[in-house]
């Protein structure tokens, strides 16, 4: 094209619009009039922008803003909506706020409509800890086994959940292991001895004259109860059954020995309500009465 | 590239490599350990190469006299090699933590190798590293041919496009090493983004000089959105990076603003990030490189003008759609929701006017997968404005926000919109650049169009379903009140998704390496000292 045209409008032949007599590197532009369908698009946005800003919260004035003709409140409607699901759930839920437990396993019908709602609860608060199923993990005591560190009653779990263990809850349930090895509570030998007396403890096949036996009468079995039987509610695990919950080969035995253990278990007054606490310490009793084997 | 520049231009860039060197110099020296120390250390090593490579080359023969006359593309050649490169880096990383969360568990055990700290090299990388240098490279391109003017100096180009890149090296290998602001898309420490002001200043500077000495009466359009770009993103990204360090040698800043404040200011840079980076930049890409290849004329200029001040006006309104249902005023959340909704009637108008314009060209489209990549991209553009749009409605947003729908939203904008029309520029640009007709592969180029469109839809519709499906799950629950869906039980839903998302990642990631080796290839075929053959610069005084 010759460069005294590039200045001129010309007709495009495709489209019949003539161009705008600009060139830039051989791009061209057509004088296509606005097309009408625009200004309606545009106009039946802004119409729908104009009636929201007339009906909800919308433009500042100074310190405040407009209202709204719906006169709506993000956080009235917050709390609307809460308590409107709480309506809903208030019949099963709130039986459980008081914790008399036998009366409510005895409830067959509530029983039926709250345990549902407990799994999703489990699911959403303990089973990143204690696994899908309550099945524990390294770390993490198994629940469905029918070993408890506490007791197993709904009323124990129900005072575990609320304050915790080792938890910054105030009345939060205190158990440590010390570290006998670090220490220096015990010379190394005797946590060898003793260690290779708790593995025959847990396999029956204890020696009451070994010297470990004699060191763990000493050091152990006033928390772990004599000959590890455990059952005095203070935290401390029976040792002569198969159940682990940091490991049951020697040297994880040989760990926990010379380092010690300190597991965690949040509160969790302050998130969940009363009656969620009884409904999942209800869950959490019955997933051990289930035993081991039963679970999926 | 440096005997492109004159006896005294190379006498300034090796004062300026030397100012480099010096100012890495002192970086490590103040900072002594940490990301910073490391990062100094980076600019010290870029500053003594470049020292030696323009030494080396000082005496060299000077530039001839006829240089004033031709375009300085040099720069535009760099610039779509880094793009290139770190369309690799980006992409690679973005299909490897795609994979990880489908096998969470094959995370290696260091702690840079973590999602945490990849994710933002994925998003740096392909944002800023591909999406930047494609910009800057083609935005020199196109400022020139449209002005009819060479660029306003030689130095200033390669400042930018080096700095830029020294910019992104310093975000990325930060986050490796731990360091991060924690505003998405704004990752990267206080002293990088200082240094990116300067840069991105100087850029400017050379965009209005060059503009400035144009030889045409108009500024076409495409120069109006690239403006754009470049200034909106300058305030963007200073507003939002205010910060104070912890000291001058200290890695570590905090911002200053705070609360619900804080998170206003960073949705109001993170959409305009989308606004002016990834949209406006794009849009002047567009403008110039679908018209040149379809040889049609733009089918409207009025349309054109009036989308531009539409998009630049109301998309600085939106931000707050991010913070629907959140601590920030119901009133802020309005203003959002409606200036969302009323910017699709200009995203549309340009979408429109990009397809409209491909009339009397269709069998172009239908021929040359160049023109056909930004044929889908401006389709795309249209379908990801109109779901940007949609989800900006408080209501929808109750169920798509926070769930994967958001990621599958981003994506189809970036994916099918950004890198098609990244790739129709570089297919256009590549051979013209090498003074040759076509790829060196061109059978290449039509495998890149099935694999991108194909990488793209996979990845779209799997994560649509994915967001669907968690929104539906999230907010489910059964007769008695009670949530019907537990979290983990929506997260192991995701997984035939989050796999099929790897899947057209990786679709996408093997189109982008065919289209680096083709242009590898392309230009190595190039004659010496090519010349792009296009219009040659003559000057001719402005009306």
């Amino acid at each position: 094209m010759s460069r005294s045209s590039e200045h001129e409008a010309e007709i495009d032949p495709v489209t019949g619009y003539e161009t705008t007599g600009h060139d830039w590197n051989g791009i061209r532009e057509l004088n296509t009039p606005f097309p009408r369908i625009v200004i309606w698009a545009l106009a039946l946005a802004f119409s729908y922008s104009v009636i929201a800003w007339v009906l909800l919260p919308a433009w500042p004035l100074g310190r405040d803003y407009t209202r709204g003709l719906l006169g709506l409140d993000q956080g009235e409607m917050a709390v609307e909506g809460y308590k409107r699901l709480a309506a809903v759930r208030a019949d099963w839920l709130e039986p459980f706020a008081d914790g008399d437990f036998a009366a409510l396993s005895g409830d067959g019908s509530l029983m039926a409509r709250a345990m549902p709602a407990a799994a999703r609860l489990f699911a959403d608060n303990c089973a990143a800890c204690h696994g899908a199923a309550g099945k524990g993990g390294p770390g993490f005591p198994d629940l469905s086994d029918g070993a408890w560190l506490w007791g197993g009653t709904p009323e124990i779990i129900a005072e575990t959940l609320r304050f915790g263990i080792n938890s910054t809850h105030p009345d939060t349930r205190i158990s440590q292991m010390p570290a006998f090895g670090r220490d220096g509570m015990l010379p190394p030998e005797d946590i060898t001895a003793v260690a290779d007396h708790v593995l025959a403890l847990s396999a029956g096949k204890a020696d009451a004259d070994s010297p470990g036996a004699t060191i763990f009468a000493d050091n152990c079995a006033a928390c772990h109860g004599e000959g590890g039987t455990g059952g005095l509610g203070i935290g401390a695990p029976v040792l002569a059954d198969d159940r682990w919950i940091y490991g049951g080969s020697r040297d994880a035995i040989l760990t926990t020995l010379k380092r010690g253990r300190q597991g965690v278990m949040p509160a969790w007054e302050d998130r969940l309500s009363a009656a969620e606490i009884n409904l999942l310490a209800l869950y959490v009793a019955r997933l051990g009465e289930r035993d081991a084997g039963a679970g999926q | 590239m440096i005997r492109s520049l004159s006896l005294t231009e190379r006498q300034l860039a090796l004062t300026l490599s030397v100012g480099l060197t010096v100012l890495g110099l002192a970086m490590a020296a103040a900072a002594r350990q940490g990301p910073m120390a490391v990062h100094g250390g980076m600019a010290m090593a870029l500053g003594i190469v470049l020292v030696f490579a323009v030494g080396g080359a000082l005496y060299d023969p000077d530039v001839t006299a006829d240089r004033a006359g031709r375009y300085y593309d040099d720069p535009t050649r760099f610039g779509i090699i880094m793009s290139l490169i770190w369309a690799m880096i980006g992409m690679g990383v973005g299909v490897w933590v795609a994979a990880l969360l489908y096998w969470p568990e094959a995370t290696p055990l260091w702690p840079w190798t973590g999602f945490g700290r990849l994710r933002p090299v994925h998003t740096t990388g392909v944002i800023f590293g591909f999406g930047g240098n494609a910009l800057i490279a083609t935005s020199f391109h196109v400022l020139q041919r449209t002005s009819r003017a060479r660029l306003a100096d030689a130095v200033s180009p390669w400042v930018v496009l080096i700095g830029f890149n020294l910019f992104c090296v310093w975000a990325v290998s930060g986050y490796l090493m731990g360091s991060t602001q924690s505003k998405e898309y704004a990752e990267a420490e206080w002293y990088a983004d200082l240094w990116l002001v300067v840069v991105w200043l100087l850029y400017f500077a050379l965009y209005l000089r060059t503009l400035a000495r144009r030889n045409e009466p108009h500024i076409y359009v495409a120069n109006w959105y690239y403006l754009a770009f470049i200034l909106v993103v300058a305030m963007l990204h200073i507003v939002n990076n205010l910060a104070l360090p912890v000291s001058l040698g200290s890695t570590k800043s905090f911002t200053i603003w705070a609360g619900v404040q804080d998170a206003m200011v960073q949705w109001w840079y993170g959409h305009n990030a989308v606004a002016f980076f990834l949209t406006a930049g794009f849009l002047g890409m567009l403008y110039y490189f679908l018209p040149v290849r379809s040889g049609r004329p733009i089918w409207s200029y009025r349309l054109s003008i009036v989308s531009f001040w539409g998009i630049t006006f109301f998309y600085i309104w939106v931000g707050s759609h991010h913070l629907h249902y959140t601590a920030l005023p119901y009133w802020v959340q309005t203003l959002g929701m409606t200036f969302s909704v009323m910017l699709l009637v200009p995203s549309w108008a340009s979408a429109g006017n990009a397809i409209a314009t491909l009339n009397g060209a269709w069998h172009k489209v239908r021929d040359d997968a160049t023109l056909r990549f930004m044929f889908v991209a401006a389709v795309f553009y249209g379908l990801s404005t109109f779901e940007g749009s949609f989800l900006a409605i408080r209501p929808v947003n109750s169920l798509s926000h926070y769930t994967d729908w958001t990621v599958g939203h981003v994506h189809s904008g970036t994916l099918g919109w950004v890198a098609m029309i990244i790739f129709g520029a570089i297919y256009t640009l590549v051979p013209q650049l090498s003074g040759r007709e076509r790829m060196a592969w061109p059978r290449a180029v039509e495998w890149h169009f099935w694999l991108a469109v194909t990488g793209t839809l996979i990845y779209v519709v799997s994560m649509w379903n994915a967001g669907i499906t968690q929104g539906l799950m999230w907010r489910a629950y059964d007769q008695n009140g009670a949530l019907s869906y537990s979290f983990i039980e929506s997260v192991q839903a995701m997984a035939p998704y989050y796999l099929l998302r790897a899947i057209g990642g990786a679709l996408f990631l093997s189109g982008a390496i065919l289209c680096t080796l083709n242009t590898r290839a392309t230009m190595r075929a190039a004659p010496e000292g090519a010349v792009a053959g296009d219009r040659p610069l003559t000057p001719q005084p402005a009306e």
